[in-house]
């Protein structure tokens, strides 16, 4: 049995529908993510599990035990705070020692317990420092301490990372991922920050507008996006929307920007004249400079953006679709703004979006 | 910094400094010295502390003013701390709750609110603590309510006694209670409380181990504004006072204008001074402890 389990919950805030029917089971152990744009509707879920808010319609189970009628004192959930909602008149242990405080933990065994947790977070020398006394990453640490002290069953973590810097997010990730590994509890993470769950979840549901639009392990939501909107959220594409028109013996779109039909992966068969999209990861665009055998696009490079490693290659051909290529920056080096080249692809490679 | 801006930054500290030192200082050190002097039937009517004869410098301070303060208005200055305290307390009673549902209410309602907190301030004063005396006199709004409703045969004594000078100091400060304390409720970070409602505290442990404490600078800055008041409150006691609700404001007034002893007034507002200094102490160390955290 999973240990949340939601069933078709709805929650409207006057007329709009925060969380519109969705459902959704999590396991035990998993790392989960939600991810989402700003206003999809993540955030009111995770609080919705969390207890601060109550479902219109639909319930919520936690461990087999419906959760519609229980106050958030009484979860068996802790969640960690974007803004980390440190007591500010608390130090650093008693923080950590609060959630076992209402719990009634007697004291040697509080003490120690706080002792673990600063361990866990490698805080332990910080235990009298008040929250305004640390720094950003310093007091996410204490409210990923304070959330775990209680052990709960499902950790819930809103943006976890949001507020810190770059390179302290890519090492806060890092250690997130090991001290769930090490703890064992079940996360549930949401994010807006598609390369954060891309980094650290184990399976992704990807929120717009209320709904669930598709749930799956990270590389099936990158490499197999079911939607528009999964596609264009998670990662950089290329959408080439068509008309589907039949060939010899195989089918190709049709797209505007461009005489040629594009191929298709052999799995499709809808019916001829049906419109559907064609997503492309620009990591799988090839480009050269000789015309190559077979399907290829005629375009110029109009700019590149150089992001170290990488490098994004924008092109448009000559009927004005836009494609953008993804390489390694030494690959990139012969090319300039200007110059023709040849973009292709496997058909394969290319995702078709029927929606 | 150049040295004009040292010298700004000076100027800048020393113009309170001046202020405070000619309108706060000066006058309470003429006060001192005012109840060192014995007092005489002349103008001003007291004899000079100090004086310049022949033979030098000649003092006449004398510490008789506080000897017969001693024995004199103990009882008034026990009522009068008495009376505040109890009006503090029973202001932070009734203002946090209030300045909570204040500080909960939609926006277009706690404007509302706050400005009916405020709405009193319109009017004098001491319109409205005469306007009591016709609220609870014999004959008054509250004892023609009761007998009507045959809840009493007699009217109920209401005015001139302890309860009428406690009623109108709780009148008269509440605001003073409620504004500082919906200030903090104010602030209060909700995701604070959320986090204690996470963590597994019930309401009534969240308003303990979170709420409270995290308010207390209003708290102490609500009773300040009401307890040192509320000490030296004169009009009160005088209009809903009787005879055995005594408070050091009043017979400081009396020793000032009906006695014209003013080496004893002087005294009894200098002891007044101390009486308000050592809980405003108290309370700023307090505050500026919450405050670093």
């Amino acid at each position: 049995m999973a240990l949340l389990e939601i069933i078709d919950a709805s929650k409207h805030f006057a007329a709009t529908a925060a969380v519109d029917r969705v459902s959704l089971s999590v396991e035990e152990g998993e790392f989960f993510a939600l991810l989402g744009p700003s206003g999809c509707g993540k955030t009111t879920l995770l609080r919705l599990i969390a207890g601060f808010e109550t479902p219109d319609s639909g319930r919520i189970l936690i461990d087999g035990v419906e959760m519609n009628a229980v106050p958030p004192y009484a979860r068996p959930v802790n969640m960690m705070f974007q803004s980390y909602a440190l007591f500010p008149h608390l130090d650093v242990a008693g923080n950590v020692a609060f959630g076992l405080k209402q719990e009634g933990m007697e004291r040697r065994r509080r003490e120690a317990r706080v002792g673990e947790m600063l361990a866990l977070v490698q805080m332990s020398d910080y235990g009298r420092r008040r929250p305004h006394e640390l720094s950003g990453g310093q007091k996410q640490r204490v409210a990923l301490a304070r959330a775990l002290a209680k052990m709960p069953k499902l950790l819930l973590l809103d943006e976890p990372l949001a507020s810190l810097d770059r390179k302290l997010r890519e090492e806060t990730r890092l250690e997130l991922t090991g001290i769930q590994e090490r703890v064992g509890t079940t996360f549930l993470v949401v994010t807006h920050d598609q390369e954060e769950a891309l980094g650290m979840a184990q399976r992704i549901a990807v929120m717009s507008r209320g709904r669930l639009v598709q749930t799956g392990p990270p590389s099936e939501i990158y490499e197999r996006p079911n939607s528009r909107f999964v596609a264009d959220f998670v990662g950089a594409v290329n959408l080439f929307e068509g008309e589907l028109v039949a060939g010899f013996n195989t089918l190709s779109l049709k797209i505007a920007g461009t005489d040629q039909p594009v191929p298709l992966p052999e799995s499709v068969d809808p019916p001829a004249g049906a419109r559907l999209t064609l997503a492309l990861r620009p990591e799988k665009l090839v480009l050269s400079r000789e015309r190559p055998a077979g399907f290829a696009l005629a375009a110029t490079v109009d700019s590149i953006g150089y992001q170290g490693g990488q490098s994004t290659i924008h092109l448009e051909t000559q009927a004005g679709l836009k494609l953008r290529a993804s390489m390694p920056s030494a690959a990139a080096q012969h090319l300039a703004r200007g110059i023709a080249v040849w973009a292709r692809w496997a058909p394969e490679d290319a995702v078709v979006i029927t929606e | 910094m150049t040295g004009l801006g040292i010298w700004a930054k000076r100027a800048l500290i020393g113009l309170p400094f001046l202020w405070l030192s000619v309108f706060f200082l000066l006058p309470l050190v003429i006060v001192a010295g005012i109840s060192l002097a014995e007092s005489a039937d002349a103008i001003p009517p007291f004899k000079p502390v100090l004086s310049l004869t022949s033979t030098g410098l000649h003092s006449d301070a004398t510490l008789g003013n506080y000897r017969e303060l001693a024995e004199g208005c103990l009882r008034a200055c026990a009522n009068s701390l008495l009376y505040a305290a109890l009006a503090t307390l029973i202001c932070l009673v009734i203002g946090y709750p209030v300045a909570f549902a204040i500080a909960r209410a939609p926006g277009t309602w706690r404007h509302l609110l706050l400005f009916l907190v405020m709405l009193p301030f319109w009017t004098s004063f001491l319109i409205r603590v005469y306007a009591w005396i016709a609220i609870l006199q014999p004959s008054g709004l509250v004892n023609r309510l009761l007998l009507a409703m045959g809840l009493v045969e007699m009217p109920v004594p209401l005015l001139y006694n302890g309860f009428s000078v406690e009623l109108g100091l709780v009148y008269s400060y509440l605001p003073f209670m409620i504004l500082p304390l919906y200030g903090s409720l104010a602030r209060l970070d909700d995701t604070l409380i959320e986090a204690a409602a996470d963590l597994g505290a019930p309401p009534w442990r969240v308003f303990l181990g979170v709420i409270l404490p995290l308010t207390l600078p209003g708290i102490a800055a609500g009773t300040l504004l009401v307890f040192i008041p509320a000490v030296g409150e004169f009009v009160i006691p005088d209009l809903l006072g009787g005879p055995d609700t005594l408070m050091i404001g009043k017979l400081l007034w009396q020793e000032f204008f009906d006695n014209v002893d003013w080496p004893a007034a002087s005294a009894m507002a200098m002891a007044l001074v101390a009486v308000v200094t050592l809980p405003l102490l108290v309370m700023q160390r307090l505050v500026a402890r919450e405050a670093r955290a």
